[in-house]
């Protein structure tokens, strides 16, 4: 078996078992993208072989002198473009910060090195995370692994591509929106948004803080369940960590539904979902359902008042969260101006892409005098019921399942023209950071034309345990569908 | 289109969200915002009276610590990102005469 399709976890066991060195890992991920990354485009950066080479050495000295000995100790990584990396580029896939080199690491950055990680380099991702499809990105569209046709989803695409792409054995995403599971779906593999504040977004560049998750993608659960746990952690230094009594996620790794309550929205199996889809999804539902689990349909509501609150939301803390970027502290500024406000406007308008204006410019406006209450509040209101309506379906519900979007990955350049239509493939994705809870992408299928589904596994606060242990149960019954690149 | 939204506004707009536009744009900001109001206005079928706005889905409360300094002197590492710098300091362009 080639070394690049074995799972993070394989590998880490065959690296401490002294069978495979973090050298050899190193080699054969860079070799692979090397091999792929011209028709792919996953990285904006990709180290230099002598600096990922002389990384796994260090780390295969501290696992040779059991300084390190975690389940990841020399397994390559890719992290998303907008988590800061000390001394290493990190654009968030913007002009504007084409030229940053943060001077620390991002908290869960650190806990992965902390636990024998090899960076291989920076993913691609839409302008600031914003964008459902990679194509924002001011370094060219991530392709689609699968079909290079076609988009890998995003804004976490450049992640979800390497890891389908095996140019790297996992990645760290960010998901604001559904932007790891709407691209895993995409991708074929598997990412975790977690419970809001259990991973410390100390130096992620923040998009809408109210609802930035980091959470890992991987090709399984398993290994998602091993990431989450390295990563996730209490932080001071972000004051909405919070602190959790259990980090254990691998201790839910187990085979059995049975007696599981799980709830299908009716309303998520509607118009706008697509036939191959749904009836994966529901054949999905059905291979638990025979495992022993309760299913059972109900009646979520407010489906259709998710998206509008969410653009209000995460576009007013977008507008705030990007004023730092005026061309004095980092990044760039523009070449001919005439004086302090002159280079602002004009660095921010030639440095920020079109979406990103967009979205900076409709946050100025519903966060202005005289707007304020009519948008904004309002859709902090809306934010309340629909976390209500959350809480009522658990009290019935172990979990709820839908999937993970309506469609497909669709084709490069259909998605742009038209923002509102974009912005509703994110449906089944974005009430779940409206209400700060975790959700569980597992691929469960191919399309009439051969690309990926996703089903979605929704779990109440603070019950990651619960969506992955049913998620492993499900991946038990079916192999992991390759994209044929490696 | 519901939304109007007019040249004072997006040039407003522009102001608040320190963002220069050409004309061509600026008629496009226009649309998109109005498409986009349009479509948010959505909201407005919900009954929202009486429902306390919710900012944080977890009551956060502030965080305190002690007045102590923690992080290192990295000043040249911070300003060796800058565009411009001088003497330990951000350069700007001049803003009063």
């Amino acid at each position: 078996m080639s070394l690049m399709k074995m799972t993070a976890l394989e590998l880490g066991r065959k690296i401490k078992s002294k069978e495979v060195s973090a050298a050899e890992a190193a080699k054969a991920a860079i070799a692979q993208i090397n091999a792929v990354e011209k028709d792919i485009n996953s990285y904006v950066t990709v180290l230099d072989e002598d600096v990922i080479l002389k990384r796994a050495e260090q780390v295969q000295k501290a696992i040779d002198d059991g300084g390190i000995s975690g389940p990841l100790a020399g397994v390559p990584v890719a992290i998303k473009d907008n988590m800061c990396t000390e001394g290493i580029l990190t654009t968030c896939s913007s002009k504007i910060l084409g030229n940053f080199k943060p001077t620390y690491s991002s908290e869960a950055v650190i806990n992965l090195e902390r636990a024998g990680a090899v960076i291989l380099g920076k993913t691609n991702m839409d302008e600031f995370a914003m964008g459902s499809t990679t194509e924002t990105s001011f370094y060219g569209p991530t392709k689609n692994p699968w079909n290079t046709g076609h988009v890998p989803g995003g804004s976490s695409g450049g992640s979800c591509a390497a890891v389908a792409a095996n140019e790297c054995f996992y990645a760290l995403g960010s998901d604001t929106g559904g932007s790891i599971r709407q691209p895993s779906s995409f991708c074929g593999v598997t990412g975790i948004k977690p419970t809001y504040g259990t991973v410390s977004r100390y130096g992620l560049i923040a998009y809408g803080s109210s609802l930035d998750q980091i959470g890992p993608v991987a090709k399984d659960v398993s290994d998602c369940a091993a990431i989450l746990e390295t990563i996730a952690s209490y932080d001071k230094k972000d004051s909405t960590s919070v602190k959790r009594d259990n980090y254990d996620f691998t201790g839910a790794l187990i085979d059995d539904v049975k007696g599981m309550k799980i709830g299908i929205p009716k309303d998520y199996f509607g118009a706008g979902l697509d036939a191959d889809v749904k009836n994966a999804v529901l054949k999905a539902v059905d291979v638990l359902k025979e495992k022993g689990a309760a299913v059972e349909e109900f009646d979520l509501s407010l489906v259709e008042y998710a998206i509008p609150a969410y653009y209000i939301i995460a576009s007013a803390e977008a507008s705030s969260n990007l004023a730092r970027f005026e061309g004095v502290k980092y990044g760039y500024r523009t070449d001919d101006y005439e004086s302090l406000h002159n280079m602002m406007k004009k660095t921010r308008s030639e440095g920020f892409g079109a979406e990103v204006k967009r979205r900076i410019m409709l946050g100025s406006f519903v966060l202005s005098s005289g707007y304020y209450d009519a948008y904004y509040i309002k859709a902090l209101r809306t934010k309340a019921l629909i976390k209500r309506a959350f809480e009522k379906a658990f009290e019935s519900y172990d979990m709820i399942i839908a999937p993970a979007a309506p469609t497909t990955a669709p084709k490069l350049g259909d998605s742009l023209n038209d923002p509102i239509k974009m912005y509703l493939g994110d449906i089944y994705t974005i009430s779940v950071n409206l209400a700060g809870l975790p959700g569980i992408s597992v691929p469960c299928g191919l399309d009439r034309n051969g690309l990926p589904i996703g089903i979605q596994f929704i779990g109440n606060c603070f019950e990651e345990k619960k969506i992955i242990q049913a998620a492993y149960a499900y991946e038990q019954t079916r192999e992991y569908a390759e994209c044929g690149l490696c | 289109m519901a939304n109007i939204i007019s040249d004072e506004t997006i040039e407003y707009v522009g102001i608040l969200a320190k963002i220069e536009l050409s004309d061509e744009e600026k008629e496009q900001a226009k649309k998109d915002m109005g498409n986009m109001l349009d479509y948010i206005d959505k909201l407005n079928e919900l009954d929202t009276e009486g429902v306390e706005p919710m900012s944080h889905v977890f009551p956060v409360d502030n965080v305190f610590r002690e007045d102590v300094v923690t992080n290192g002197d990295d000043r040249e590492k911070i300003l060796s990102n800058a565009p411009e710098e001088k003497d330990g300091a951000f350069v700007v362009p001049k803003t009063f005469d």
